[in-house]
């Protein structure tokens, strides 16, 4: 199975989700530049955390017109699974492939520590070998993570259980000092309508071996391989 | 002609940036200062000479990149270079 991980200028944790893909899990892993036009055979595709373009006018804004990213949407659009993680995730939102938007952070403070996220959803590629309620303790490191849709966006997204991944205390406990950023409803992962699009701000790939710290982030590459295996999956680059 | 474009968070949109420079105003003493809220502002040259077309193409590539739809609204003012229209 082929991990490609696109690497816009300014991605800074490609070499992470890579290192997760090939060397933690043993899957196969490819880089695939934002100018690149084809995904070079994957069956995954991760747009990694970073800063991409620069983030100039705001977080995402223009990786949406890198070449790839129309690569990227036919492969969401056949079904593929897509994970955008941290800078990744807001890529996907600037491209539409997942609804609302991230705005700085409550604190205003670029917030850089481990978090709890409870997930909500196990019917996701990303989120299949885990179990529903699961903790998961994953570091996040962002400025604008404060998640945001309009309320009637955000009840569309509870309705069809997108919320994958939301922020909790270590017992699993939804409250307001848990959630580092401001985010509406606690939300730090979410999932398209298809559910194979999943975008979240932690950073599971930073979390795949004890010596960091935690290895909780495993699961998510674990969840997609064994979805693919299964056959759950289908669609190919 | 050129626009001026004026992008700032909808008003259902918390802004925490204008809601810290709102208290360091207030710290100042300029208590006479209700509210703030922070925007982007950008002038785009442009090069018709026609205010309906330069209007036409601010709002366009406002919608498509330099707005987000999503958490923010926009408001265009056109200026021509013998004076000011708008």
């Amino acid at each position: 199975m082929k991990f490609a991980v696109i690497t816009f200028p300014g991605s800074n944790c490609d070499q992470d989700a890579y290192h997760a893909a090939k060397d933690v899990i043993g899957e196969q892993a490819e880089y695939v530049w934002h100018k690149d036009t084809d995904l070079k055979g994957a069956d995954v595709v991760v747009l990694p955390g970073g800063f991409a373009h620069g983030d100039y006018l705001r977080c995402g804004a223009m990786a949406r017109f890198s070449p790839i990213m129309r690569e990227v949407q036919a492969f969401a659009a056949r079904g593929g699974p897509v994970l955008g993680i941290c800078n990744g995730f807001q890529v996907l939102l600037e491209a539409g492939l997942l609804p609302g938007a991230m705005l700085r952070n409550r604190s205003l403070k670029f917030r850089c520590e481990h978090v709890h996220i409870r997930v909500e959803q196990t019917d996701t590629p990303f989120t299949s070998a885990c179990r529903r309620g699961q903790v998961l303790k994953i570091p996040i490191a962002h400025g604008e993570g404060n998640y945001f849709a309009e309320p009637d966006v955000i009840e569309r997204l509870e309705r069809n259980r997108q919320v994958v991944f939301r922020y909790v205390t270590r017992e699993g406990e939804a409250t307001d000092a848990a959630n580092p950023n401001g985010s509406a409803a606690a939300i730090a992962g979410l999932c398209n309508e298809g559910r194979s699009v999943v975008g979240l701000m932690p950073h599971p790939e930073r979390a795949c071996e004890s010596i960091l710290g935690s290895a909780d982030g495993l699961v998510i590459f674990e969840s997609v391989v064994q979805s693919l295996k299964s056959g759950a999956l289908v669609a190919r680059a | 002609m050129r626009a001026r474009v004026f992008v700032t968070l909808k008003p259902s949109v918390f802004d925490p940036q204008g809601r810290t420079i709102a208290d360091a105003l207030h710290s100042l003493g300029y208590g006479g200062v209700q509210d703030v809220r922070q925007g982007k502002y950008f002038e785009l040259d442009l090069a018709t000479t026609e205010a309906a077309q330069a209007r036409a193409l601010a709002s366009e590539v406002a919608d498509k990149l330099l707005a987000n739809p999503v958490i923010e609204s926009y408001r265009v003012e056109i200026e021509s270079l013998s004076g000011a229209e708008s």
